[in-house]
């Protein structure tokens, strides 16, 4: 039996690999489904990776192969899929050899996330070709196969931008960037940068009605104030709406967070069954890589104390209930203890006002924010301020 | 021009086209499959729910019926030496109203009048006991425990590639856009292409059929398609029941059918709306939505399930309830227009109705007598996949599971995928939860060169 098994090469699961191996931990092995492990950034071949956790500014590719050669040692197998999670760390595996029953004393899930495509979004038209999400367009541009030369982007969060670069790295240029809200998501001169440098018009306030084409893609109906224009395009790049890749633990009947759509988990990154453990973008949609990186090393520390046996029962735990403008609330659960507690969420919408945690009837934390919905909104509570207690409600008022 | 002669053209690769051109070329007959289409079943036969139904509330004594029991008989009979698969599940009528459980009893009664005896009705209790999921105002059912699943794609698929292996010939891309009759002979006229000369001619051009109808007489019937949308959820929520779960049909209301698939995943669906339009469904947003939350009402755990996409199809309806299938013996030409839902339970009878009106009206046959019975690669769970094997190939779609290997053989077998969409119905790829964010660029590089303009249009 090995001790840890990770399912998921990529920015959280290779960090937790390297933290476990620099622990002396042997018996871990990583799985990943691919050829080549690394994750998403492989594909985003641009700036702007490593900041957070290598202190060092790379490219995706490079970033990429940076993780892998820092978790040198590990069991990475590759070509590797889980088909089925089973209780108490049981996995059915689907290698190149056949399929195969792999058994570990702790499995960390850490299979990130996708961007919501258009089938999920129900958006009404035609089906041609010429539809896709950023993940796609950018693995594609960079096997120098891309599907269109004018397409339009939908939203405007930081992904959407990575596709205009990728898109100015391939020499197409989207006819539009559009925007159903008020502002872009992303950081404020985004918007200024779209128009500026790569020429790209914004659209906010604009909403998609319709993709038409018959074979390809012609064009899109679309509706601004009421307004509607039909705009022509050869392409439809869907970005964003991150969904948490979380079709293992749902199918195995581990708890799931209808809000975050990943595994709900109690402050030691435990899912409902403790022989899982899940970190990294799986968790909610989404973070920047480097924030799953370093949550794959927080994970990694609270395996250590598992596999050493000093993680309390996880039957102690209390529920954390999000309340008013909170969209989620994670971990779910906590145990009340010595350690401090830190949780995160994020607002149902851009929202200025009071975030307040109560245990049970007490008032355990207080702040005056000022938030948009894409922001990460933190806090830290003591851990003792919640023992006795039987539930927490964080609530943003 | 010199055009080679067939005995039989037959106009549309639908399921239909394809269970006939398997049907008239195992009865001896050299026969050509017209298909206007870049592949098979791109038109009303890619979007259904994937039933194969017992036709117990057929109308009785209908044409329909007797096709869909005959097909539904034919399907059982050939699917295991096709590679075919067939999942028992079972389907359940269900009331949720006084008004509809009033009705159970003449269901019942109907399904014996069509021959299908083994229909009872049961208590909401034992609903309940069947379907532990459904909403808890359930008020009675009708069990029909011969209902079942099927892959709606590998079938025609399959009816086609034994065609092909016997001698058949498949046209594509080939448009039919007028015929004339010489001499006991059709010669028919393709957009940009060589005309076809045949003997007989077979109309089964879907939601064409009234305008290749034309051909040969003023249509006695209109086609106005029949739009059916659905929403397909993610394989958690397969489980969510055990049976197809069907509406008890109400002259007000349209019932909307939550299944299972034969790929793992839950449907829920379709509407049925009337348009003009023959070849393009669209999908609409506000359908959609109203389509989960009916299928949110009758099913609560779907509200906390992925959807993984949506999709419509077209039924080529008429101003008929039945199948409009006759030979006109003057014109040599046989007609099977107006296969509405049931075309893909049916196509097999349809094709056997069709070969007694061959050798009624146009002579006798003489079946090949040991014919070749090539198998389609399987796609659905209910028979084991490529992913499970030992020695697989990279598994390049992670949400179906698809191997390189089967994208690979799905464009260069006989009858490979012509466009993407076929290459989808033939492999599942894409066409799971991430919608190709993870396996575009790879079904890319290998479908490039053999589907043109996927690439730097």
């Amino acid at each position: 039996m090995h001790n840890v098994a990770i399912i998921g090469a990529g920015p959280a699961g290779l960090t937790a690999a390297r933290v476990l191996l620099q622990a002396g931990i042997s018996g871990v092995q990583v799985l990943e489904r691919n050829p080549q492990p690394g994750g998403l950034p492989r594909f985003c071949d641009h700036q702007g990776w490593g900041v957070w956790d290598m202190h060092r500014l790379y490219t995706g590719p490079r970033y990429a192969g940076e993780l892998v050669r820092r978790a040198a040692g590990a069991d990475i197998l590759i070509n590797t899929t889980v088909t089925a999670l089973e209780p108490n760390g049981h996995l059915h595996i689907s290698t190149p050899g056949g399929p195969e029953y792999l058994q570990s004393r702790i499995v960390l899930l850490a299979t990130g996330i996708r961007e919501k495509p258009r089938g999920a979004r129900l958006v009404s038209g035609t089906r041609p070709w010429g539809i896709t999400t950023t993940g796609a367009f950018q693995e594609m541009a960079q096997a120098g196969q891309i599907p269109f030369r004018r397409p339009v982007i939908i939203g405007s969060e930081l992904v959407a931008f990575s596709a205009l670069l990728t898109a100015r790295h391939a020499g197409i240029k989207p006819v539009a960037m559009l925007e159903p809200g008020p502002r872009i998501l992303a950081r404020r001169p985004g918007g200024l940068i779209a128009r500026a440098v790569f020429g790209v018009p914004v659209r906010t306030n604009t909403q998609l009605l319709e993709i038409r084409g018959i074979d390809r893609v012609e064009s899109v109906l679309l509706e601004r104030n009421g307004q509607r224009e039909e705009l022509a395009c050869d392409g439809v790049i869907f970005t964003g709406q991150f969904t948490p890749e979380a079709w293992l633990p749902r199918s195995a009947g581990l708890q799931i967070d209808p809000a975050t759509g990943g595994p709900a988990i109690d402050n030691f990154f435990r899912c409902s069954d403790p022989a899982y453990f899940a970190t990294g973008n799986l968790l909610r949609p989404v973070e920047h890589s480097g924030f799953a990186a370093l949550e794959g090393a927080r994970a990694a520390a609270q395996i250590l104390r598992a596999l050493r046996g000093e993680l309390p029962p996880p039957q102690a735990a209390i529920p954390v209930i999000p309340g008013g403008a909170l969209r989620y609330i994670y971990p779910q659960r906590i145990i009340p203890g010595g350690i401090p507690i830190q949780l995160h969420g994020r607002a149902r919408h851009a929202h200025k006002g009071r975030l307040r945690a109560m245990a049970d009837d007490t008032l355990v934390f207080e702040r005056l924010i000022r938030i948009l919905p894409e922001r990460r909104i933190s806090l830290t509570l003591p851990g003792a301020a919640l023992t006795g207690r039987n539930s927490l409600a964080v609530i943003l008022d | 021009m010199t055009a080679k002669s067939f005995d039989i053209a037959l106009i549309g690769a639908g399921v239909v086209g394809c269970a006939a051109w398997r049907a008239f070329t195992l009865a001896g007959l050299s026969c050509i499959l017209i298909e206007r289409e870049a592949d098979i079943i791109s038109g009303a036969s890619k979007g259904n729910s994937a039933i194969l139904h017992t036709g117990f509330d057929a109308t009785p004594g209908s044409l329909e019926l007797a096709c869909m029991r005959e097909g539904y008989r034919l399907y059982r009979e050939i699917h295991e030496p096709l590679g075919l698969p067939l999942l028992e599940t079972g389907a359940m009528v269900v009331a949720w109203s006084e008004e509809e459980l009033a009705k159970l009893p003449g269901i019942v009664a109907q399904a014996h009048q069509n021959g299908v005896t083994d229909v009872t009705q049961i208590t909401a209790e034992q609903v309940r006991a069947r379907e532990p999921g459904l909403a808890n105002d359930v008020k009675g059912g009708v069990w029909i425990p011969g209902e079942a699943l099927i892959d709606p794609w590998s079938a025609p698929l399959a009816y086609a590639r034994q065609a092909l292996a016997n001698g058949g010939t498949l046209h594509l891309n080939a448009e039919v856009t007028s015929g004339s009759l010489t001499g006991g002979t059709w010669t028919l006229t393709i957009k940009n292409a060589a005309p076809i000369q045949a003997r007989i001619v077979i109309n089964c051009a879907g939601n064409f059929g009234d305008l290749v109808e034309a051909i040969a007489r003023p249509s006695p019937f209109t086609i106005t398609p029949r739009k059916g949308q659905f929403v397909v959820y993610d394989k958690p929520a397969h489980g969510l029941v055990q049976s197809i779960i069907l509406p008890v049909p109400t002259a007000r209301t349209k019932g909307i059918v939550i299944t299972r698939t034969a790929f793992g995943n839950l449907l829920v669906g379709p509407t049925a709306e009337d348009q003009p339009e023959r070849r393009l469904a669209t999908t609409e947003t506000a359908t959609l939505n109203a389509l989960h939350a009916a299928g949110c009402r009758m099913l609560p755990a779907l509200a906390g399930m992925e959807i993984t996409t949506a999709y419509a199809g077209l039924r080529p309806a008429t101003q008929f309830k039945d199948y409009q299938i006759e030979a006109l013996p003057a014109q040599n030409w046989i007609t099977a227009g107006g296969i509405r839902s049931t075309g893909l339970t049916g196509a097999l009878g349809i094709a056997r109705h069709m070969r007694g009106l061959y050798e009624t009206h146009f002579g006798t046959l003489k079946p090949l007598p040991s014919p070749l019975w090539p198998r389609v690669p399987n796609l659905t769970e209910t028979l084991p996949r490529p992913h499970a094997q030992p020695g697989r190939s990279e598994i390049i779609c992670h949400c179906e599971l698809v191997t390189h290997d089967e994208v690979a053989a799905a464009l260069a077998s006989p009858l490979p995928a012509g466009s993407i969409g076929g290459l989808r119905r033939r492999t599942r790829c894409m066409m799971g939860r991430c919608q190709g964010f993870y396996c575009s660029r790879r079904v890319l590089e290998l479908a490039a060169p053999y589907i043109p303009g996927l690439a730097d249009a």
